[in-house]
């Protein structure tokens, strides 16, 4: 295998942007990308995009892309794996390069969420989840992870307290990101007096919908050091499914295929979570990244949410977690998300993450974990500077 | 919805059949082609029972596009007393005294009518054994 690095990232502002266009979206990105790498070709494309069929009308993205991105003939394809599509395609385009086929691709996200009603939106995110045995049953995604909200606060104790220490956190930590959908803070009272839209996820404790972009450029080692970037190395690689549906799992308060998709990452890496600085997470409901923190092996079961409330994700904790604002602040276009966490590290580990939200600490190893549905599919991802 | 998509389902659906694995015993529900624990593929058909466990429960209020005249709604995983697990709405019943752990028994229900076709469909829903 060959050395792989991320020599560009970039992304449209998140957000209900009435003005711009599924395409619009998409390649605003991917040219943000280009310019930032520096590179004057690309061999490939692969393009995380959840469900633009039921939010657009239109599939065949690859080819819609590549026109309209002025790459005639590029070899460009969809790759979908519901919210963590995103991370999907960033795989495929390591994958790619790492294996000596292209020498420069790139892997973008996009969705377009705001073009069709709320209901809609909720019944196109919900096709994520088993059709017949959960959503025929009036399950939604929000309601799936209340589910598991349920579950764990009745095993470990979990608190009210704890899933608004998640949102208050993301929210500080947004509200430094330019990019950011809700770049303000929220307290604690709002979270607990938002409306109900799934008990006990109030609406603070939701990821928004979201329209919005994002795209990086992988290539070789070799390339990166002539295009004279910062060499951030992709170090390690984990893509793990689950049984779609919840009810079908032994247990709903861990997800499984997060725990699978880490190990492999690491041991590709050869570290383990006490080597890693920092953290961008799947946290499309408060509830999801204090499980996801005890899935990555960051914290005992049972034992995250206290972490939050201590203040040890924060930018200045022991290990900062979703510094972008995560999906709660910064919002949540599925197929972008995956990606858009890789913008975040990539800022992160160069040292360019505005408005003073850039660790202090020179941070030099991150990892990501972008998952689909209610953790029916997790990939994880572990960059380090070079 | 299209009628051939209720009607392919209606056997889980209306009587809860469901596959035993001929091999390890596994329950599958619904019926699948081959089993997940041993990868055995033949099974034979069990009919599921109709008590169980509440594990855990929702009460949905932002509801997609077909459940929206149903809102607020609860749902919920039950555990049967062979091990299944289902999730269903939770009916007949004060959403506010829901409670996990709470004993559920199965009945045959009305799901959503379908606005496009017209179609109804019907399956099965938890009831609080105390109701």
């Amino acid at each position: 295998m060959r050395d792989v690095a991320v020599v560009g990232v970039g992304m449209t502002k998140f957000g209900e942007i009435w003005e711009k266009s599924f395409r619009d979206l998409y390649v605003e990105a991917a040219l943000a990308a280009i310019d930032d790498a520096g590179v004057d070709r690309l061999d490939s494309m692969h393009i995380g995009c959840m469900t633009s069929g039921l939010f657009v009308g239109q599939e065949h993205v690859g080819s819609l892309m590549a026109d309209y991105l002025g790459q005639k003939n590029l070899a460009a394809s969809r790759v979908e794996s519901a919210c963590a599509s995103g991370g999907l395609a960033f795989r495929q385009a390591f994958i790619e390069v790492a294996s000596g086929m292209s020498d420069i691709v790139m892997a973008g996200g996009v969705e377009k969420m705001t073009d069709i009603g709320s209901d809609g939106a909720t019944y196109a995110l919900a096709a994520a989840a088993d059709q017949e045995y959960e959503v025929f049953h009036g399950a939604t995604f929000p309601g799936l992870y209340a589910l598991m909200a349920v579950a764990h606060m009745e095993k470990y104790g979990t608190t009210r307290e704890m899933l608004s220490a998640v949102s208050v956190k993301n929210h500080h930590n947004g509200a430094m990101n330019p990019f950011a959908q809700y770049p303000f803070e929220v307290t604690k009272e709002q979270v607990e007096s938002s409306v109900m839209v799934a008990s006990p996820l109030r609406i603070l404790d939701c990821s928004p919908i979201t329209d919005g972009g994002a795209a990086v450029i992988l290539t070789t080692v070799d390339i990166a050091k002539k295009l004279g970037k910062p060499i951030i190395k992709v170090i390690g690689s984990g893509h793990a499914t689950d049984m779609i549906a919840l009810h079908s799992r032994d247990d709903i308060t861990t997800i499984k295929a997060t725990m699978v998709a880490a190990e492999q990452a690491f041991k590709m890496a050869g570290k383990t979570i006490k080597d890693i600085d920092f953290a961008e997470v799947h946290d499309c409901f408060t509830i999801a990244e204090i499980i996801v923190m005890e899935s990555l092996g960051l914290y005992e079961p049972g034992k995250a949410g206290e972490a939050v409330l201590k203040g040890e994700t924060g930018l200045e904790g022991s290990f900062p977690i979703n510094t972008s604002g995560g999906l709660k602040s910064k919002g949540h276009p599925v197929g972008a998300t995956g990606v858009a966490q890789m913008v975040e590290v990539v800022k992160q580990l160069r040292g360019e993450a505005e408005n003073g939200r850039q660790l202090k600490n020179n941070p030099k190893t991150a990892l990501t974990q972008n998952m689909g549905g209610s953790g029916g599919s997790t990939l994880v991802h572990i960059l380090e500077v070079a | 919805m299209f009628p051939s998509r209720i009607w392919r389902d209606s056997k889980h659906r209306y009587r809860l059949e469901a596959g035993k694995c001929t091999k390890c015993g596994k329950i599958v529900f619904p019926y699948r082609l081959i089993c997940p624990e041993c990868g055995h593929r033949e099974f034979e058909k069990v009919i599921l029972p109709d008590t169980g466990k509440l594990m855990t429960y929702s009460v949905i209020r932002v509801a997609p596009s077909q459940f929206t005249d149903q809102a607020p709604y609860a749902v919920g995983i039950a555990e049967l007393e062979n091990g299944v697990k289902l999730l269903a709405q939770i009916t007949d019943c004060d959403v506010e005294k829901i409670k996990v752990g709470m004993e559920i028994r199965i009945e045959f229900r009305r799901i959503q009518t379908d606005s496009h076709q017209g179609v109804l469909s019907y399956g099965y829903k938890f009831v609080p054994k105390w109701y």
